[in-house]
């Protein structure tokens, strides 16, 4: 099977460029993207990549896979490359530290941006505050998130405004805390996302929903925040 | 005489997954500079995987539990080998611990009432053994983990830890004095090398299970703090005692909770027979996990298996209905199909038993300190420090419940901070890094870079992994251990000349991944020393050769000796502070 991988090393190279292996694959046996990127690996040990628990849980290895963004180790290649061929290209819009390598600051910055711990300063003693079922149900879908990165990734509204846009993954978490009955810092929280960019500059385009590889609905949490917002002003 | 960067902390700790950032947190709430190093960015580390739930007291599910119980339980878990006055610490400081992530803001699944839900796990029971199958698993869904490394990193956000997000801890600095004074880390994204300077040190490192060639663990599970500590000259305590977890997908090794079994699903063989009722009558499919793991291996051995090759057993969950398997474990739904192409709620998930946790590690007191032995005598190592499951402190002794790592990572990375905030609140005095200290840590990684004509890890680790896989797995046997031993020899002296094909600086997986393997054989070289010399059967330690028990010589512990390569024992505390002390007794569920 013919791979094309995206290979760039500060140190040697002076621009990108996509390098074509031919990797040699067992006769029905379906593997992960992941797996081909440690074969290749075997043969050549300068290629960089990240990973970790190989199923789908750490968020290590989002890379864009046939121009669509998900995560390596849970994409098969026949459901990414059922044409025969594979592209693999770092994710889009961060800077390349090497390789499929990238530098995930700017998004890690815009997770901390909002905050994302509970904020509750009522005295509880030695028990758990109480939550109903019901209100519990509130978080899911949304506490679910993996900081993989896929989303803010896809987002057009994220590539031009990286420093202003929270961005899906960041706003999916920051509505993880304004819908938690245990969190008393609402307007806080809102007050500081109340401007043009931090979350009106989301268009609905849905990149992020396509691509989450989790099955979470960025947009949709975006959409209730902007209905807080917009509540708030009237 | 080598100059490095040198960056200086109060506290550094080792390792960004569950005991490492409870660590962190503890002594950054204080205000301590506390550095939390870690080669992955901190969410990446392998609590996020952990699924069913964190084992605690609490009761909810059951307003009568108490931690005695609970205490009764892991010791029984753990073949008489745990150490009960640190079992007493965890089960009674549990309660408290748990709270505390509940106030940070896990979003742990609730009962009606609004309190924590808890769920059947293997090994719990009600009053001591004699009320049934006790509910005492905290959990947030099937995502236990991820929500409580999630959990953790905003804490430490919020209380503002300094992290030091891929860095990659190489080797120990030790004084002439024997004080250990940090670490030589390589910043990954740059290259460089730099002297992590640090009052005290904390390895939270994790586990091992990539010593093995079909584990539950992730990649990054290469015992780099055992590593470092055996190549420092530490003992390492019962390093024979692997977990095999019943049932980790056939052909991918990925983990299904022992919860699929809490929440009522169950083993069956090739007949569609549940075996597990022959095995162990009353616990059934919940009995402890090394006894579900070798009455599966059994069925296998004996032609009882499932699929054309009759090397696994199916994990039923159907009869649960939709309903249930996609509410209370919608990861592992996920997961199958995935990785299994079968949804639970309708077609059996294929499970074998696969490598899970390493019980044994650095021994440590109940404040986290490590431990040495002098002429046979216990001695704190002075400046270092170790939790979570890189430790053995031990409350896992000869085979770990589940559900209790959760706990163990929380409750003692908790201690070892507040133990640490003391003594540096009391002021610690260590003598200062010579260059030749410091020298003598960076040896390793210069030697890895100054090697032109060696052997390839990929290679290499192959090798290592299916020579652990085929003579030290579920079954153990003097015989076939002797090969395995032999083999490992022969591996010794070309793992430690593997050559990288790149030398590069910035972000150099190569060099990383060669240096963990280094890790990974002194692991599985203490593993193999261990198991062969420890002659009986205890826990997860099951020998073909010595298939019983013996209290009369082993109930203790073993200690590793890396220069000599011998093994001696080590007292089990039996003298918990509050309770009577459990006696051994026959383990049966």
């Amino acid at each position: 099977m013919l791979v094309s991988v995206y290979r760039y090393n500060p140190e040697t190279d002076r621009e990108p460029y996509m390098q074509d292996v031919e990797v040699s694959l067992l006769e029905g046996k379906d593997l992960m993207v992941l797996d081909v990127l440690n074969l290749i690996k075997e043969k050549d040990q300068s290629l960089s990549f990240r990973r970790s628990c190989r199923e789908g849980v750490c968020g290590s290895d989002g890379v864009n896979m046939n121009g669509k963004n998900g995560l390596a180790c849970i994409t098969p290649l026949s459901d990414v490359a059922a044409n025969g061929k594979l592209v693999v290209r770092p994710l889009p819009g961060l800077p390349v530290i090497r390789d499929l390598v990238v530098d995930m600051g700017v998004f890690y910055k815009q997770y901390q941006r909002i905050k994302p711990y509970l904020q509750n300063s009522s005295q509880t003693g030695n028990h758990e505050r109480l939550q109903s079922p019901e209100d519990r149900a509130k978080l899911d879908g949304l506490y679910e998130c993996i900081l993989c990165a896929c989303c803010s990734t896809s987002c057009p509204s994220f590539w031009w405004n990286p420093d202003k846009f929270v961005g899906p993954s960041g706003l999916l978490q920051a509505y993880r805390f304004l819908a938690d009955s245990r969190d008393e810092a609402t307007e806080e929280r809102l007050a500081e996302l109340d401007d043009p960019f931090s979350v009106f500059r989301c268009r609905g385009i849905m990149n992020c929903v396509s691509v989450c590889p989790k099955g979470l609905n960025p947009t949709k949490a975006i959409g209730h925040i902007r209905d807080m917002l917009l509540s708030r002003a009237t | 005489m080598t100059t490095l960067r040198k960056v200086s902390f109060d506290a550094v700790v080792i390792g960004g997954g569950g005991a490492g950032m409870r660590a962190s947190l503890q002594m950054a709430q204080s205000g301590f500079k506390t550095a939390c190093l870690s080669k992955v960015f901190p969410t990446r580390s392998h609590t996020v995987s952990a699924q069913g739930g964190i084992t605690c007291a609490i009761a909810s599910a059951d307003p009568k539990d108490d931690w005695r119980w609970h205490m009764y339980d892991t010791v029984k878990g753990s073949d008489y080998i745990g150490d009960q006055d640190a079992i007493e610490y965890m089960c009674s400081v549990g309660p408290e611990a748990v709270f505390e992530l509940e106030h940070m803001g896990l979003p742990f699944s609730r009962f009606e009432n609004g309190r924590i839900y808890q769920r059947p796990f293997g090994g719990q029971s009600k009053d001591y053994g004699n009320g049934g199958q006790a509910a005492r698993t905290c959990a947030a869904a099937d995502r236990t983990g991820h929500a409580l490394l999630h959990t953790l990193y905003q804490a430490n956000l919020k209380n503002e830890t300094t992290f030091l997000n891929e860095w990659f801890a190489v080797d120990l600095v030790r004084t002439d004095d024997g004080d250990v004074v940090g670490v030589i880390a390589i910043e990954i994204e740059t290259g460089d090398v730099v002297f992590v300077e640090s009052k005290a040190t904390v390895l939270a490192t994790g586990g091992a299970g990539r010593i093995y060639a079909s584990t539950t663990n992730a990649h990054i599970n290469t015992g780099d703090g055992i590593g470092m500590a055996l190549r420092a000259g530490y003992a390492m305590q019962d390093m024979e005692m692997w977990q095999f977890h019943p049932t980790g997908i056939h052909g991918a090794g990925t983990l299904v909770t022992e919860g699929c079994r809490g929440e009522g699903g169950y083993l069956v063989n090739k007949d569609g027979e549940r075996f597990m009722e022959r095995y162990a009558p009353n616990a059934k499919d919940l009995a402890g996990r090394d006894v579900v793991a070798r009455s599966m291996m059994t069925e296998i051995l004996e032609g009882r298996g499932c699929g054309e090759n009759g090397d696994h057993v199916y994990l039923k969950l159907d009869h649960l209905g939709k309903e249930i398997v996609h509410s209370r474990l919608p990861g592992i739904t996920e997961l199958s199909k995935t990785f299994a192409h079968v949804d639970p709620a309708v077609m059996p998930i294929p499970v074998v038993p696969t490598c899970h946790y390493m019980m044994g590690g650095i021994p440590t007191n109940v404040n986290g300190q490590a431990i040495t032995q002098v002429d046979g005598r216990d001695t704190v190592i002075p400046g270092l420090y170790a939790c979570g499951e890189a430790a053995c402190v031990s409350v896992h002794g000869a085979n770990r419940l589940g559900g209790n790592s959760l706990l163990d990572l929380v409750v003692f990375g908790r201690a070892a901070g507040i133990f640490i905030e003391e003594q540096l609140q009391q002021g610690i005095e260590h003598t200062i890094a010579s260059s030749d200290d410091i020298d003598r840590a960076v040896g390793r990684l210069r030697a890895l870079d100054d090697n032109d004509t060696g052997e390839d890890t990929a290679t290499l680790k192959r090798e290592l992994q299916s020579c652990m896989q085929n003579y030290f797995g579920v079954f153990r046997d003097g015989e076939y251990m002797k090969k395995g031993r032999e083999e490992l020899d022969s591996m010794r002296e070309r793992i430690a000349d593997i050559a990288i094909g790149d030398k590069s600086k910035a972000f150099n997986t190569a060099r990383l991944e060669a240096l963990e393997l280094q890790n990974l054989f002194e692991v599985a070289e203490a593993t193999a020393i261990s198991a062969d010399e420890r002659t009986e059967s205890r826990g997860a330690h099951s020998r073909r050769d010595f298939p019983e028990r013996d209290d009369k010589n082993w109930l203790c512990h073993s200690l590793y000796h890396p220069r000599s390569q011998k093994l001696t024992r080590r007292e089990v505390n039996f003298s918990p502070k509050t309770v009577e002390t459990f006696e051994p007794k026959e383990r049966t569920y």
